[in-house]
Formats: structure tokens, sequence, C-alpha cells
């Protein structure tokens, strides 16, 4: 594999995993608890979205076979996309989808800040960007972790079972391949393997403001780094590239 | 071919003038969005630099440089966005912090917040009353750009522009 190659297939993970969540979080558009909380997730997805046309954008670039990165967005299918199978997964209550920005957002954040040193310049500066982004995103989502978690008996189960569930999907964050080895070598991306505990301690310390358990470790979800994805990715798409691929000569 | 009866100083001031569709007290010289004009043989190119990654105004930024610059007589013009260096809200100046506090949107105070997980959320004055007895309702406001505070002293809500 060449540098080349991996870059684009790690850009491609990146811009996934934002897009994702960027759809799911749009699913919340008009149904959030309360108007504050409808402003804050669009405003979040719409952060996501930018974070992934900057990444799909770059991909298409080094891919050189002349895609934007509206081909690269639409015209995959499932088993060429390769966001973490955390980000897929259904929006749930609100508890849920909290949870599953907090496992995301404290692993990005770590993640993007040590992509700021990258010898890459445009993921550096992307990094850079989108880290500012990201910080404001974690203390909304951690801000409600902790409002749940102390909150009323029912609030407190529901975020604490959402936590328990969703921890199945988090082994998958940090694993690595052959894409990893080749850019760790040219110092455009971290080992996150190292950003394992600093993702455990930060994720600590919310847990204990918010007088939750750090769910166990056990059985881990996995795929995702290969293109195989849940059952969930194949409806997003559908619902995602229905109108670019029913009237391809379609333009917005 | 590009006219030569403009020079790349005087284009500069004119797409600078180009107002924000959110906050049409700012332009997008003084947010700072506008970072150059590049003046080439056959084509002009304007850089520019989203202020959120998401922004939405970016596209209808694209498309009146595109027509105040033809216009201007200019017709060869590329757009080209840049994500380094990081835009932040200290490029904003005094003068268009005045402006934004005279439009009823608090500015942007002090550089952004370091302690940004656990630290107190800032103390913000109203832009209205000046009051200190504020509250913040809400990190994200209308816009990516603002977070929603409450003036417990005019007991009126306000957009603040937040620091990044
Ligand atoms: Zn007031």
């Amino acid at each position: 594999m060449t540098v080349n190659e991996a870059l684009f297939n790690y850009c491609l993970r990146l811009g996934d995993n934002s897009l994702i969540l960027s759809h799911r979080l749009s699913e919340w558009t008009g149904k959030a608890p309360i108007l504050e909380e409808d402003l804050a997730i669009t405003n979040i997805a719409l952060d996501k979205l930018g974070q992934a046309r900057f990444l799909l954008q770059y991909a298409a670039q080094l891919e050189g076979k002349g895609k934007t990165e509206d081909d690269l967005a639409y015209k995959r299918s499932e088993r060429e996309f390769y966001n973490s199978l955390l980000v897929e997964q259904p929006n749930g209550d609100f508890s849920f989808t909290m949870a599953r920005q907090l496992l995301n957002d404290v692993f990005d954040f770590f993640l993007y800040e040590e992509l700021t040193k990258s010898t890459n310049e445009p993921l550096a500066s992307l990094a850079a960007k989108s880290l500012k982004e990201i910080k404001y995103h974690l203390r909304h989502c951690s801000e409600w972790i902790i409002r749940l978690g102390d909150g009323t008996e029912e609030s407190h189960s529901r975020i604490q079972n959402s936590l328990n569930e969703l921890w199945a999907y988090t082994g998958e964050l940090f694993e690595m391949n052959e894409i990893d080895s080749v850019l760790i070598k040219e110092n455009s991306v971290p080992d996150v393997s190292k950003l394992k505990p600093k993702w455990n301690n930060m994720l600590c310390e919310i847990f204990e403001k918010a007088t939750l358990k750090k769910p166990e470790d056990g059985f881990m979800h996995t795929g995702s780094r290969k293109g195989i994805h849940s059952e969930y990715l194949g409806f997003i798409l559908a619902e995602m590239q229905y109108l670019p691929r029913a009237y391809p000569s379609a333009t917005w | 071919m590009v006219k030569k009866t403009i020079t790349k100083d005087e284009l500069f001031n004119i797409i600078a003038q180009i107002p924000d569709p959110e906050i049409p007290v700012l332009s997008i010289g003084e947010l700072g969005v506008l970072r150059n004009i590049e003046m080439h043989q056959d084509k002009v190119v304007v850089v520019i630099t989203p202020t959120y990654s998401g922004c939405p105004a970016m596209k209808f930024f694209e498309q009146e440089i595109l027509s105040v610059a033809k216009e201007a007589g200019v017709n060869y013009v590329e757009i080209k966005t840049i994500y380094s260096p990081v835009w932040t809200t200290d490029w904003i100046s005094d003068t268009a912090k005045m402006k934004l506090k005279e439009y009823g949107i608090a500015p942007p105070q002090g550089t952004s917040d370091k302690s940004f997980l656990f630290g107190q959320p800032k103390k913000i004055n109203c832009p209205k009353c000046h009051s200190e007895n504020t509250e913040l309702k809400s990190q994200f406001g209308s816009t990516s750009c603002k977070a929603l505070y409450f003036c417990k002293q005019c007991t009126e809500p306000f957009e603040y522009f937040k620091c990044i």
C-alpha cells in the first residue's frame, strides 16, 4: 500500500465518520426535547458535515480519478464506507444520542489533538479547525451526561443503560490496520492505541461527576475497518443517497 | 482576460464590503473571512476561509464574490477556500465589535476558553443594558458562531458571538 492510498483510505475513515454522525444528528431536526437543543444538535450536525466535506474533497483529490466529494458521499455502497459502527447506531432516546456523542467526541478530541501535529499539511489544518468545534460539542454532551446522570432516578438509569449498551462499540475505535502503520511511519497520523489511557481518564472524570459507573469491558463489535457494518448503515445510505442515485443529473 | 483597469487593492476593498447574511452589520472583510486576492495573468483568485467548518454562509459568499467581481468588470474569478491559518474571533477588530454590540449581539470577549470541559461559562455583559447579571442558556444559538444568553436585568434574551 502506497502512502497516497493509505492517506486516501484514512480520509475516507474520518470523513465517513463525520458524515454518518452528521446524518444521524440531523434526524433530530424539529424533534429535540427543547428548542435550544434542536438548535444545538443541528449546529453540531452542520459542523460534522463541514468536516466531512473537507475530508471527502481531499480524499477525492488524493484518489485522482476526477471524482468530487459528492461522488464519494453518494455513489459508494455500504461495503465502501469506513465509519465506525458507533456513529451509525440509531438515535434511540435522547440519552442514547448523547452517550454516543460523548464516546465519539472524547475519542475525536484526542485524535484531532494529535492530528494537529501531522506532517500532512491538509490533515493538520483540518484538525486545528475541527478541534475548536469538537471542544464545543464535547462540552455540550458532557454537560448533558452529568445532568442526566445526576438527575432523577429515571434519567440516571436511562443514561447508564445507554452507555452500557454503546460500550461494546468502543473497542473498535482503537483498532488499527495497514493504513495506520503506513501513515504512522510518515508521522502523518497518531498511534491511536496510545490514546486509550487519556480517553479512559477523561470519561472517568465525566462519569464521576455524573454519578455514573464506567461500563465493564466485555464483548466488542468489530468490522468497520474492513467495511463491514451493522444493519443500520444500509438504511442510512438508502435515505441519504436516494435522490442523487434516482436522479443522477440533479443539481442543488 | 482580466481588465487592467482595477487594482488588487481596489478589488479587495470592493469584495471586503460584502455583508454577512446572518449579521448584516459585519462584512466579510471585518470578519476576516476574506483572506487575500491573487491577481494572475488570466484570472483572479479570491482566497477565503470559513468561520466554522459547516458555515452555510460560505456558499452565499462565493456567489456574492462572483457577482460583485463581475460588476467590477472582473469575469475570470476562482475562489479558493483555505483552512490554515485557522479562523479566530481574534481577527474581529474593535470597531467591528462595537458594531456587533450596537446591533444587539454581545461581541466575543477575551480569547477562547482553555478549561473548556468543566470551566464556568464566561460572564457576558448584556449588549442592551450592559448588566453582568446574565446567564448562558445554550452554547449554540441560531448559528454555530453564536451562543444564547439571557439577561436577568432586562429579562431579554440575547446572542453572544463565541470566542474560537
Ligand atoms: Zn440586559
